[in-house]
């Protein structure tokens, strides 16, 4: 079996794998780091959502060999230590998240965007959210978290 | 998904001998249909060669009115790229609406066009920009390139190295989109170029295709009005749960109007 080597949460791991064994699997079941969700399976819903080599990624679409080398981020990788990443805490503070399943890929795609937009607006907020699906919020907190979350993290409070 | 082998290539001669040494071998891009395919066992290839390694795939030049851009260049370097922003807007804008960010992140316009799916954004740009496909064999006019659903002029292992574009006068591309997979129900660029004009329409037919009545008749009168009372012809065209054949070749005229009228 292929041996894979990458970097998950700025920790350098290996494991051995299928050839077949997807990003998402290898995080979950192996470094069992479950934050990162399996939802849909099929590369729509992105509550599997990470980071490769810094920009966000389905995990369910993709191998764990061909992370070999690669910078991975999970959702387990953001906040420091005890203290939540600032969009982390927007999501708090803006009741944006209800059961919490979507929350990871939520997170971390916006976090993709807050990178390349950081006072996105809410047409270009939901316009971004279209890999991202939620059933239970109607996505207008989570719109609103991820614009507080982008500024906040603007204003030099962590990031 | 079947288990497979998983090999790296280095450069384009190598990923070729490796695909030609797999006793059933496919070739890798960005993986964003090839995975789904193989995860749903629509497929069951002995090795699989990813294409990700090989850097000088990756690209984009703009140079005397032609923009050429690398087979593994993902959609969203091509959507932010402001020398293509400015050389053909309408090619940014339509990497821009491919899929979702994610799979703007990984998808490649090399993937895109050597998969052929008949409702994918990019057949359109090419056939309508009237861009050419090199290979690491040839080059061929994207006229030629897309054959039928799924289909394309490639051989056997043939490799697309890159996506030659002549920057048009003016060009736009209008989708109809599926609200949720955001593959183009009908999808239709519009370009007027120096040899003429060109009317690429994707979704709405088992492949990309020119429809020559709308470009005669933008020929001589460059304007959305131009295209009044026609339609595409309904007959063999795409019918499922999200648009009969009828709405399609609707859609055809309307995309193609807005089209025309957001050349300026």
């Amino acid at each position: 079996m292929p041996t894979v080597k990458m970097n998950v949460n700025g920790e350098a791991v290996s494991g051995e794998v299928e050839a077949r064994t997807l990003l998402v699997q290898f995080l979950r079941e192996q470094l069992r780091l479950t934050g990162t969700h399996v939802g849909c399976d099929t590369s729509q819903c992105g509550a599997c959502v990470v980071h490769v080599n810094g920009v966000s990624a389905k995990s369910c679409t993709m191998l764990a060999v061909q992370c070999e080398g690669a910078d991975v981020t999970t959702i387990e990788g953001v906040a420091d230590g005890d203290t939540l990443h600032p969009m982390q805490e927007a999501f708090r503070d803006n009741h944006g998240l209800q059961c919490g399943f979507c929350t990871p890929g939520m997170i971390m795609s916006a976090l993709d965007l807050a990178g390349r937009n950081s006072a996105p607006s809410e047409t270009e907020v939901r316009e971004w959210l279209e890999g991202n699906i939620c059933r239970c919020t109607g996505y207008h907190n989570i719109v609103k978290s991820i614009m507080a979350g982008a500024r906040a993290m603007a204003a030099g409070q962590g990031g | 998904m079947h288990d497979f082998t998983y090999r790296t290539a280095s450069s384009v001669a190598d990923a070729a001998a490796k695909v030609a040494a797999g006793e059933d071998a496919v070739l890798m891009a960005g993986g964003m249909t090839l995975l789904p395919t193989l995860k749903q066992r629509l497929a069951q290839p002995s090795d699989v060669v990813d294409l990700g390694g090989i850097d000088s795939l990756r690209g984009i030049q703009v140079s005397g009115g032609t923009v050429t851009v690398g087979a593994m260049t993902v959609h969203d370097a091509v959507a932010n790229s402001s020398e293509v922003a400015a050389a053909i807007p309408a090619l940014a804008a339509l990497a821009g609406h491919i899929g979702d960010p994610q799979v703007r992140n990984r998808g490649t316009i090399g993937g895109s066009i050597s998969n052929n799916d008949p409702a994918a954004d990019y057949p359109a740009g090419l056939v309508g920009l009237g861009a050419t496909v090199c290979t690491d064999r040839r080059e061929i006019a994207a006229d030629d390139f897309f054959t039928g659903m799924f289909e394309t002029a490639l051989a056997d292992g043939e490799i697309v190295t890159s996506v030659r574009f002549p920057a048009p006068e003016a060009a736009a591309y209008m989708k109809f989109p599926n609200p949720a997979s955001r593959y183009a129900i009908v999808g239709v660029l519009v370009a007027r170029t120096a040899g003429g004009v060109r009317v690429a329409v994707t979704g709405a037919a088992s492949c990309v295709y020119r429809e020559t009545a709308m470009e005669a008749a933008l020929e001589g009168n460059f304007s959305p009005s131009a295209l009044d009372g026609m339609t595409a012809s309904a007959d063999d065209l795409n019918e499922d749960i999200h648009a009969s054949a009828e709405y399609r070749a609707h859609l055809v005229g309307v995309m193609a109007r807005r089209a025309v009228a957001a050349c300026g």
